[in-house]
């Protein structure tokens, strides 16, 4: 095998940032380029959708950015090749070429993390006041017009769309949600659960409308309304695109990976082509810890696939599987919601508490007898003690006793402090 | 020695630490974390680095003391 003596690591967000550290952290001491499309620094994206929407503080000033490092850090701790403001447009994996603008980067490994992009309704180009939510770019633009006031519409009730319509709602302003699907949230929590989730915009004044589509979004220059399937129009200074995003994968086109719902890797994220590696939204990797193929989209698998690509790119020989049970948050209103492992289950089961009464409760997803997920609202001090479970292959039985325990000690707790 | 230190200014309690070292983390019901202890054996100084790493708001630090 030869020597790597140059990394380059395409995609300059979390996944990217932490292969360029592993790599570092390995003793790794040849090249390493980062390649990113935006022309910003690496910086942290789930505050973009939650606490950087925020109005001023009392000294009038906004949120910050939330960089990850300096550039003198990457550039000089890391003696990283950063550069930015332009996408790789292909790879040719025979020459081990990577073309950005006019340039062609040799490498000797290579991780591929370049995420995805957020999906855009057609024909609202040009129109003011209409944009998706997944660069910093966005999410300036979104904070200047909740800082004006907007009237906001949000379409699309996933997460990131709850989010902002949270915030929304935080600074006082009207939020509406539309959602094309009867219940929200169904893929990453499953039925019951979602309507359960969704429930809370309705508590906390977000008017909620699924199943009706958007027909038109309408304005002269600027957004004006939104026009629905059924006819109704929502008045709109602000109208949030939140459904879902694309792995991006175009400028792969030709190159001989396997793209299906992403780069398809094994479990060491290898691509199956010597030296390539791919890690974060883009991967669609096999999770030996679940028994399953997935694509995440959430920071955890994106901070730890991108050290865990860079290791295995530098150590084939040694390569090591990357396996996890996933977890992603999410903050609406003052209510945290968290998720650990799959929603692919037989059956789901509330074992504490009551969505109807918008408090605290908890979730438990059963795959045959085994626990395979949980899912918690307000349940900060439960959810990890589920995913410690499910990484350890436990049993619904004992997944349910232990609930049980701790459900009985919750209330015992509530009713001493009464 | 080596410890672990939480920095609770950026610390919000996401937990991913509990799951990765239950035997240093905890969250509580209001979402706060407790440091259960603070001194890692040379057993123990893996699983605190994964915690460390897998923290989303870099509250997490190891230091020797």
């Amino acid at each position: 095998m030869t020597e790597v003596r140059r990394l380059v690591v395409v995609g300059a967000s979390l996944a990217g940032l932490r292969a360029v550290e592993a790599a570092r952290k390995t003793g790794y001491d040849g090249e390493i380029v980062l390649i990113g499309a935006e022309e910003h620094l690496p910086y942290d994206r789930p505050p973009l959708s939650k606490a950087f929407l925020g109005a001023a503080d009392e000294s009038g000033a906004l949120p910050e950015v939330p960089w990850f490092r300096t550039e003198e850090t990457l550039r000089d701790e890391l003696g990283v090749d950063v550069r930015l403001g332009a996408p790789a447009t292909a790879l040719d994996t025979d020459a081990r070429l990577v073309t950005v603008g006019d340039d062609a980067i040799a490498y000797d490994a290579l991780v591929i993390a370049t995420g995805a992009h957020a999906r855009v309704l057609p024909g609202t180009e040009g129109l003011d006041g209409v944009y998706p939510l997944r660069t910093l770019d966005d999410s300036l633009a979104v904070r200047d017009k909740l800082e004006a006031g907007a009237r906001t519409v949000v379409i699309g009730a996933g997460f990131i769309g709850s989010e902002i319509a949270s915030t929304a709602r935080k600074r006082g302003l009207e939020a509406t949600i539309v959602e094309a699907l009867p219940t929200p949230l169904v893929r990453a929590t499953g039925h019951e659960m979602g309507a359960a989730i969704a429930s809370l915009h309705e508590l906390n004044g977000t008017t909620l409308r699924c199943g009706v589509g958007v027909s038109a979004i309408e304005g002269d220059g600027k957004v004006e309304r939104v026009v629905l399937a059924d006819g109704s129009a929502i008045d709109a200074d602000l109208v949030v695109v939140g459904i879902g995003v694309i792995p991006s994968v175009d400028w792969l086109a030709g190159s001989g990976l396997t793209l299906d719902n992403g780069i398809v890797c094994d479990e060491n994220l290898w691509t199956g082509i010597p030296g390539v590696y791919a890690a974060g939204d883009v991967a669609n990797w096999f999770n030996p810890t679940l028994g399953e193929r997935q694509r995440m989209e959430n920071w955890t698998a994106a901070a730890e696939q991108g050290a865990a690509a860079a290791r295995n790119a530098l150590d084939p020989d040694n390569a090591k599987a990357y396996g996890t049970v996933p977890y992603f948050w999410s903050d609406w209103y003052d209510v945290r919601i968290q998720f650990v492992g799959s929603p692919d289950a037989d059956e789901v089961r509330l074992v504490d508490g009551d969505p109807a009464s918008g408090g605290r409760w908890v979730a438990l997803y059963r795959r045959g007898d085994r626990l395979i997920g949980a899912l918690t609202v307000n349940g900060q001090t439960e959810i990890m003690k589920y995913r410690v479970q499910i990484m350890k292959g436990g049993s619904w039985d004992d997944a349910l006793a232990f609930a049980e325990t701790r459900r009985r000690a919750h209330e015992e707790k509530l009713a001493a402090s009464v | 020695m080596k410890c672990v230190t939480v920095d609770f200014d950026k610390c919000t309690g996401l937990g991913i630490c509990e799951s990765l070292a239950p035997d240093f983390f905890e969250v509580n019901d209001d979402g706060e974390l407790l440091l259960l202890k603070a001194e890692i054996s040379d057993t123990e100084l893996q699983e605190v680095e994964e915690a460390v790493n897998g923290c989303p708001t870099e509250a997490l630090k190891i230091v020797d003391q």
